[in-house]
């Protein structure tokens, strides 16, 4: 009987986990039905302006902290890569293995848990304030939809922001790496951009940037699900925000897991 | 003279909690219908179900011959555009401008040209007397200043049906009665039906062409204000004189 407790337990978790994904498809879903029905009218699915400020914070204002946390990670990695390959010589590899590490993978991750934290929080805790005031609610009692009113321009910019959020990072993970070599290893900024250029390929580019639009979705649906869910006046928001975060970020990293252990099996 | 809207033995459970038990109500275009009751007694639910945010149960919810809970969301929302609803506690969008306000469901959902749109606000702010109101955000008013704000909101649409979830609690008594005469005249200008959720005694009599009284989930008297005044019911007269005497008392809340 005992040893039965964890299945028990992973069953819940997994049953948990499917009604959560089922409502997010069914918020988007929804969401576009909303749009569609408004558009139909021959109108713009959202207000431009909405949008903008939507840009404006989730793009543009994060890209200081996106940059300079990839700045410094991009540092250290070349840092401590370096003089590991410098024991065989081989320090030359440290820009294409950077290159690599961030177009591929680092670019998009690190970008989507700063910006999780950074914006995913604040829809959450935008939204859920607007629930628990039944701001919400008379959106949806006037017939404005609030799917479409409200979270479609924060998911929409959240997605289209997220690419370049990533560009912006790796060129700063690139710059940190720049740094090092050229003050640590003595390698030129020519020979440096040809060791770039020679990494870089076209499929992690693309693949990087099919990640970004990917966990910027992810992100902006689940903090607008968690916001519009809210129950339990302030402390709700609180906890509600708090959730947002933690799940976006582990549903983030399960994501990009899954994704590399199919390119891993994948025949090239 | 045929129903603009209709409750059919509606059930409204929470979990195990009933709140409605059976409700039946119809209100006519022209007719303002007061609805009393106790506090957390499901009337604010009541307005709900009208409104197509919560479903019933079981029974129906007729809006203009169509019923609520099976319309279509398109279709819905259509409808909704029909009926104004003022909050028991304003649900103002607190990022926009009280401008913003009362020009969202103009802009969004009709094609009135902007200096009509100007033009009705400014109407409407004359109206609830909130002139030079337009710039200020609702977390610089007071409550009774966003309730107005409410009010104008729900009215800019021209509704059919007017929803109000206790239009005059929280307010001095002039501007008290300045909110029920508005409340009187749109209805008699537009022939638009109103229900009117309230505590207050003198307002419900003033407003109310009728009155019914909620209680333990059903309707247990509905009838012209001359006589629910003087209804031998013992929870109605308890409720008309205020009284600490009768069947309402402490442990109240319906099972
Ligand atoms: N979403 C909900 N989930 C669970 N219970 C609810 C929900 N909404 C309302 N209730 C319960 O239903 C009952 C009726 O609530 P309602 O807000 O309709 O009361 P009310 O008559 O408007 O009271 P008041 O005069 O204090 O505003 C309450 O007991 C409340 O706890
Ligand atoms: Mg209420």
């Amino acid at each position: 009987m005992a040893n039965r407790e964890p299945m028990v337990a992973i069953g819940r978790a997994l049953r948990s986990f499917l009604a959560t994904v089922s409502s997010l498809i069914w918020l988007l879903l929804d969401m576009i039905s909303e749009m569609a029905d408004h558009m139909r009218r021959g109108r713009l699915p959202f207000r431009r302006s909405v949008f903008f400020a939507q840009t404006e914070r989730a793009g543009l204002n994060s890209v200081p902290l996106v940059a300079m946390v990839s700045f410094f990670l991009g540092l250290t990695m070349a840092l401590l890569t370096g003089y590991q390959l410098r024991t065989f010589g081989t320090e030359r590899l440290v820009p294409g293995l950077i290159t690599i590490a961030f177009w591929r993978e680092l670019g998009p991750l690190m970008t989507s848990v700063i910006i999780a934290a950074r914006i995913g929080a604040s829809y959450t805790a935008e939204l859920g304030t607007m629930t628990v005031s039944e701001e919400v609610e008379a959106i949806d009692a006037m017939g404005l939809g609030p799917l479409r009113f409200l979270v479609a321009p924060r998911l929409v910019a959240l997605v289209l922001l997220m690419p370049s959020l990533v560009v912006a990072s790796n060129l700063a993970a690139l710059f940190g790496t720049y740094l090092i070599c050229a003050f640590s290893f003595n390698i030129s900024l020519p020979v440096f951009a040809d060791l770039v250029r020679e990494a870089l390929i076209l499929k992690d580019v693309v693949q990087g940037m099919l990640k970004a639009i990917l966990f910027g979705l992810l992100i902006a649906l689940i903090a607008c699900y968690r916001g519009l869910t809210v129950q339990g006046g302030a402390a709700g928001v609180g906890t509600a925000t708090t959730s947002s975060v933690v799940s976006s970020i582990t549903t983030v990293i399960g994501f990009d897991t899954f994704i590399n252990m199919l390119q891993v099996n994948a025949p090239q | 003279m045929s129903a603009l809207v209709e409750l059919e033995d509606v059930v409204l459970r929470f979990g195990p909690k009933t709140v409605l038990d059976g409700v039946s109500l119809q209100v006519s275009p022209g007719e303002r219908l007061v609805v009393m009751g106790q506090s957390g007694g499901g009337k604010s639910t009541l307005l709900r179900l009208i409104l197509g945010i919560l479903k019933p149960t079981s029974g129906r919810v007729i809006f203009d011959g169509t019923e609520i809970s099976r319309l279509p969301r398109r279709q819905l929302n259509e409808m909704r555009q029909r009926i104004g609803m003022v909050y028991q506690y304003s649900a103002l969008i607190s990022s926009l401008t009280v401008r913003e306000n009362l020009a969202l469901p103009l802009e969004e959902l009709t094609d009135t040209p902007a200096d009509e749109i100007d033009e009705k606000i400014r109407s409407m702010l004359t109206a609830v007397d909130m002139e030079g109101s337009e710039d200020k955000l609702p977390a610089e008013l007071s409550g009774g200043m966003r309730k107005r704000i409410g009010l104008a909101r729900a009215l800019v649409m021209q509704p059919e049906l007017m929803l109000y979830d206790e239009p005059s609690a929280g307010l001095d008594p002039v501007v008290s009665s300045v909110i029920d005469e508005l409340i009187i005249r749109t209805s008699e200008e537009n022939q638009s039906a109103g229900i009117i959720v309230t505590h207050e005694m003198d307002s419900a009599f003033r407003i109310g062409t009728r009155m019914a009284m909620l209680y333990q989930g059903r309707i247990i008297a509905d009838d012209v204000p001359e006589k629910f005044r003087q209804s031998t019911n013992p929870v109605v007269a308890q409720f008309v004189s205020g009284s600490t005497e009768g069947p309402i008392g402490e442990g109240r809340t319906a099972p």
